[in-house]
């Protein structure tokens, strides 16, 4: 049990400790510490039209969090989530143009599964490398995202260039028809209930089956892993697909919910606050979720803090990164709390 | 090719300038990184104090009006993330790649925010020394314009080659990289030695910094640095933590970042994408060829291997 | 700080946003129901989103430039946005400007943040106008509260090209330009037409660096030119300082893009091309004021005053500057003619046939996609 209460109270308390830094921070720049706070929490929070900023803005970040933290369970820090993405984005739009005309709900799944299966590929690639070759996956995942940006730019300006987007460099359209919808009335798109259940149906994988387990266990020792007969190396290679194909599938809805076709924009630093997110919430695919629509939110604030305050954009770089840094030294607090422990009770 | 200008000899003198022009950052951040690897850990946040210290550099030099200013300003910003860094890693069940990723994040919104107001003016220059004063030709005399940040870059890579092997405190670093337990049967205060490695590490990526905003390209803004910093890292590995290597690849790759546009401007286009991709394509290519499963690589510090 | 000048200004209504913070939750609710809380009643507000940072001496400080000009009239408030990205964040940007600043007119000075996300966000909010820079606004395909504004730049960058040709004596001009799209090849176009109207054996070098803010690739462009025994630069990317001040240390002449870059190459500037944003904007904002029609489609180069030259550099001859004036005078009284048959490309394919021309309005050049022979460089990526 207290490893339940610890695991809430902790991060709460860095939260508040990193809003404490960060208005020391605000007040050192002259600007009244309480309003701005106030209108974070407003441009984030405050209504149901904020609302749906910050969860529009928290969808992608499930999907990419999960590029990290499932590699991270089973020891592996990779930060290739931005190149999964624009891997899975760009096969899926190369599905969606090829097929397009065809049935929509088929061509959707198509792109779902080309998206999912090369950023699935792309990460797997990674766990490959590391586990046959012994390369660094965190430097090797973070040159192919240089190199999936690379071809992403290549195709877009060559083989794959609409002739008829003039100024803005784009494929060819996945056509109307094969476009994700928005939630309800709402203006948020159909991404956000793939990442919730992604997000959970990981946890449940993660939680509740052998595989699960046998991927916290490499990650705790690798070497008793190896000793007690566990194929290592092709878990660790799932474990990265499954991590990839998340970011791939977010790549897919983000052509396919709100680009339409593939560009630029595909390259968005989705991937890299995704990392953050998957940090922040120690790798576990439920605490994703709220981890995401916390970073959406503070994200979302940013346009209203510059137009209120004259903040530049800057400022919730700052605040993500004291929250980041927070939550990582409170990591050390673990099991060190005495009041949460039943007597007796050893750590 | 046209008779009025150098051709292709010109692309050659581009390139060599170019390696020393684009490769001087690389090598502070490859050698700052390879001195923190050294003493078993790693820093991936050197990106930060790239940035931080580009943005402080020229703040200062600005400010001050002297260049030299800048530079060491750079340096000790770079050297407070780093003591940020060690301490943070210092903590139990903390991942210094996840607190590096941390501070890159951290150093670049903070030197972004702090950073608006000197988007617009103009900081000196750092001097270059003109080596090529001997030449009547124009070319020569820029390629060979070396800035002295290069040259004290230089003489450090030697200076480390040599302190890791002879010196007594670079024994004492590499024991404290190879294996923590022995450095600490040895009565090594392993923490403090990390700590004093990251620190001289974040200076030298600070300094780093400052070449970018202080001489080339020379001016600071927000896309200043494309991934320098973190390229860097991935250079290390790819110099086998030797500091000459790091010298040497930063060269190359400084090199290979010239190569496509010295070859556009001959008239040689088309594939610029691919020629910005080859420094990351090369570097993986080397790292899956010289890495094998089998044995860690040459050089690499032990306590590497356990993070 | 060059974004403070203005915050005293617009400090009154600022005052009343902060009062008004608690009504946010209740101006939110008002999604759909049009813009304008009570609170903020009387006052043109106008709204505008860039790219990347509003100071970066180039594309974005040029329009913030022109914020800040229409931001100083009393009767506007003008709020802005920077490095919004041209994802669906822009949709949430502009929402927000309308919900929650009761933005009548909004201003999305990127090009790509046309085609999907202005088209999908307008007709939810039909009584803001959305005024986007850059692109073509169609009558049968777009909304009616769309338009689009952009200027003929490439008029003051044939104005340059023209002094190049004049100042060049190597006769090889070198052109950093970020990607290979419609406006910004056709720049090199007219900077090359330009400077071969005074020299036909004039030469342009193009370097594409694959993005719009590399300054690294900028300035290695810049010092491989040099190399080359080019002797006049020029660019089209985000931000033209670095390669202006490449130039300058490298002792060879440059012409400025964007905005003013005189003060960055005290000897070598010659001369450049800038938008002049803030006669667009204020514009814009009399037309609101006064409750005229908004045009759906404004376009204009020299003679509408949308797009001007910078002053020319102590360096540039008499006889340059008479060249240059009287092609000026021509653009003016719109008898200059660019683009006009029989004209080759870089490949020696005809681009236009004898007897053809274009002039500036004409849609056709907007989809340019090929250079003008005497380019050294290719349009593929």
């Amino acid at each position: 049990m207290h490893n339940f209460m610890e695991s809430i109270a902790i991060p709460t308390a860095a939260l508040v400790f990193s809003l404490l830094i960060f208005s020391g921070f605000v007040a050192f720049s002259g600007n009244n510490v309480l309003e701005v706070l106030a209108a974070i929490y407003q441009g984030a929070f405050g209504s149901w039209f904020s609302w749906q900023n910050t969860l529009v803005r928290a969808a992608p970040l499930m999907l990419t969090a999960l590029c990290t933290a499932l590699p991270a369970r089973s020891g592996l820090i990779i930060i290739g989530g931005e190149g999964a993405m624009v891997v899975g984005g760009l096969c899926a739009t190369l599905t969606g143009i090829s097929l397009n005309g065809l049935p929509p709900f088929f061509v959707i799944s198509s792109m779902a599964c080309s998206g999912v299966l090369s950023g699935g590929a792309w990460i797997a690639a990674v766990g490959a490398l590391k586990h046959y070759r012994n390369v660094n996956e965190t430097i090797s995942s973070l040159l192919l995202n240089y190199i999936a940006i690379a071809i992403l730019n290549f195709l877009i300006l060559g083989l794959l260039r609409d002739p008829a987007t003039l100024n803005k460099p784009s494929s060819f359209p996945i056509g109307d028809a094969n476009m994700l919808g928005t939630i309800g009335t709402t203006s948020i798109h159909a991404g956000l209930i793939f990442g919730l259940v992604v997000c959970g149906l990981l946890w449940f994988v993660i939680r509740r089956t052998t595989f699960g387990f046998s991927i916290d266990m490499i990650g705790g020792n690798i070497r008793a892993a190896q000793i007690s007969g566990l194929a290592v190396g092709k878990l660790i290679i799932i474990t990265c697909f499954l991590g990839g194909a998340a970011a791939g599938l977010a790549g897919m809805i983000e052509i396919a919910a709100v680009h339409g076709r593939a560009n630029t924009s595909l390259n968005a630093g989705y991937g890299y606050a995704g990392i953050l997110v998957a940090f922040i919430a120690r790798y576990n695919p439920l605490a994703i979720i709220p981890v995401a629509i916390l970073l959406g939110g503070i994200r979302a604030s940013s346009g209203l803090l510059q137009r209120s305050f004259d903040l530049p954009d800057a400022t919730t770089l700052v605040l993500q990164g004291i929250i980041f840094i927070v939550i990582l030294a409170s990591g050390a607090v673990y099991g060190r709390l005495n009041w949460f422990k039943p007597k007796g009770d050893s750590p | 090719m046209n008779d009025t200008g150098l051709g292709f000899s010109g692309v050659l003198i581009a390139v060599l300038g170019g390696a020393v022009r684009v490769g001087t950052p690389f090598l502070f951040v490859s050698l700052g990184e390879c001195l923190t690897e050294k003493s078993g850990r790693i820093n991936l946040g050197l990106e930060g104090n790239l940035i931080m210290g580009a943005m402080s550099g020229y703040a200062v030099a600005y400010l001050s009006g002297s260049p030299w200013l800048g530079v060491l300003v750079a340096g000790t910003s770079g050297m407070l993330l780093g003591f940020l860094h060690a301490l943070l890693c210092q903590q139990q069940r903390v991942n210094d790649i996840a607190v590096g990723i941390a501070m890159m994040m951290f150093g670049t919104g903070l030197a972004f925010y702090l950073g608006k107001s000197f988007i617009q003016p103009v900081a000196p220059r750092l001097p270059a020394i003109a080596l090529g004063g001997w030449s009547d030709s124009a070319v020569v005399r820029a390629a060979l314009d070396i800035n002295v940040l290069f040259i004290i870059g230089t003489l450090l890579a030697v200076a480390m080659a040599w302190f890791f092997r002879h010196a007594k405190w670079g024994l004492l670093l590499r024991t404290v990289g190879e294996s923590r337990n022995a450095a600490l049967a040895m009565g090594i205060n392993v923490h403090r030695v990390r700590l004093y490695a990251t620190m001289a590490g974040g200076f030298l990526a600070g300094v780093g910094g400052s070449f970018l905003s202080l001489y080339y390209p020379g001016s600071w803004n927000e896309g200043l640095s494309s991934g320098q910093g973190l390229m860097a890292v991935a250079l290390v590995i790819f110099a086998r933590w030797n500091p000459l290597y790091c010298l040497y690849t930063s060269l190359l790759f400084g090199g290979a970042a010239a190569l496509g546009p010295a070859l556009q401007s001959v008239g040689v286009s088309g594939g610029y994408y691919l020629f910005n991709a080859a420094p990351y394509i090369l570097t993986l290519g080397i790292m899956m060829m010289t890495a094998s499963s089998q044995q860690r690589c040459a050089g690499m510090p032990g306590e590497l291997s356990n993070v | 700080m060059s974004h403070t000048t203005n915050k005293g200004k617009i400090n009154p209504g600022r005052r009343r946003l902060l009062k008004g913070l608690s009504a946010l939750g209740a101006a939110g609710l008002m999604n759909g129901f049009g813009p304008a809380p009570l609170w903020a009643a009387a006052k043109v507000k106008m709204g505008f989103i860039y790219v990347g940072p509003r100071d970066d001496y180039g594309y974005n400080q040029a329009h913030f430039e022109g914020k800040s000009a229409v931001a100083t009239l009393d009767w506007v408030k003008a709020v802005d946005e920077e490095n919004v990205p041209e994802t669906i964040e822009v949709i949430k940007t502009m929402e927000s400007m309308i919900n929650l600043d009761g933005a009548q007119v909004i201003f999305p000075t990127s090009f790509g943040y046309f085609d999907p996300h202005i088209l999908k966000t307008a007709p939810k909010y039909p009584k803001v106008m959305f005024l986007h820079c850059g692109g073509l606004w169609d009558e049968k395909k777009h909304p009616k509260n769309v338009g689009s504004y952009f200027g003929y730049i490439d008029e003051p960058v044939y104005l340059s090209g023209v002094v190049a040709g004049h100042m060049s004596k190597t006769g090889k001009l070198g052109y950093i330009a970020a990607i290979p799209i419609p406006q910004v090849l056709r720049n090199i176009n007219s900077f090359t037409l330009g400077a071969r109207s005074v020299n036909p054996k004039i030469t342009t070098n193009v370097v594409f660096t694959g993005g719009w803010a590399n300054p690294v690739k900028e300035a290695e462009a810049a010092n491989s030119m040099a190399d080359q025994g080019i002797d006049v630069l020029t660019c089209h990317v985000d931000s033209p300082k670095v390669v202006v001040q490449t130039a300058e240390k490298r002792g060879i002449y440059c012409c400025g893009y964007h905005t003013d870059q005189s003060v960055l190459a005290p000897k070598g500037f010659l001369t450049g091309a800038e938008w002049n944003w803030s006669k667009v904007y204020i514009d814009y904002a009399q037309m609101i004021k006064t409750g005229k029609p908004i045009p759906n489609l404004v376009r204009g180069g020299l003679k509408e005053g949308i797009v001007k030259s910078s002053p020319y550099g102590m360096t540039v001859t008499a006889k340059a500057k008479e060249n240059a004036d009287a092609v000026r005078k021509k653009f003016m009284d719109g008898s200059m003619i660019v683009y006009q048959g029989p004209m080759k490309d870089n490949t020696g394919k005809m681009a236009i046939p004898a007897g053809t021309r274009y002039s500036q309005t004409d849609i056709w050049l907007e989809s340019m996609n090929w250079l003008v022979e005497g380019v050294i460089g290719t349009t593929k990526s």
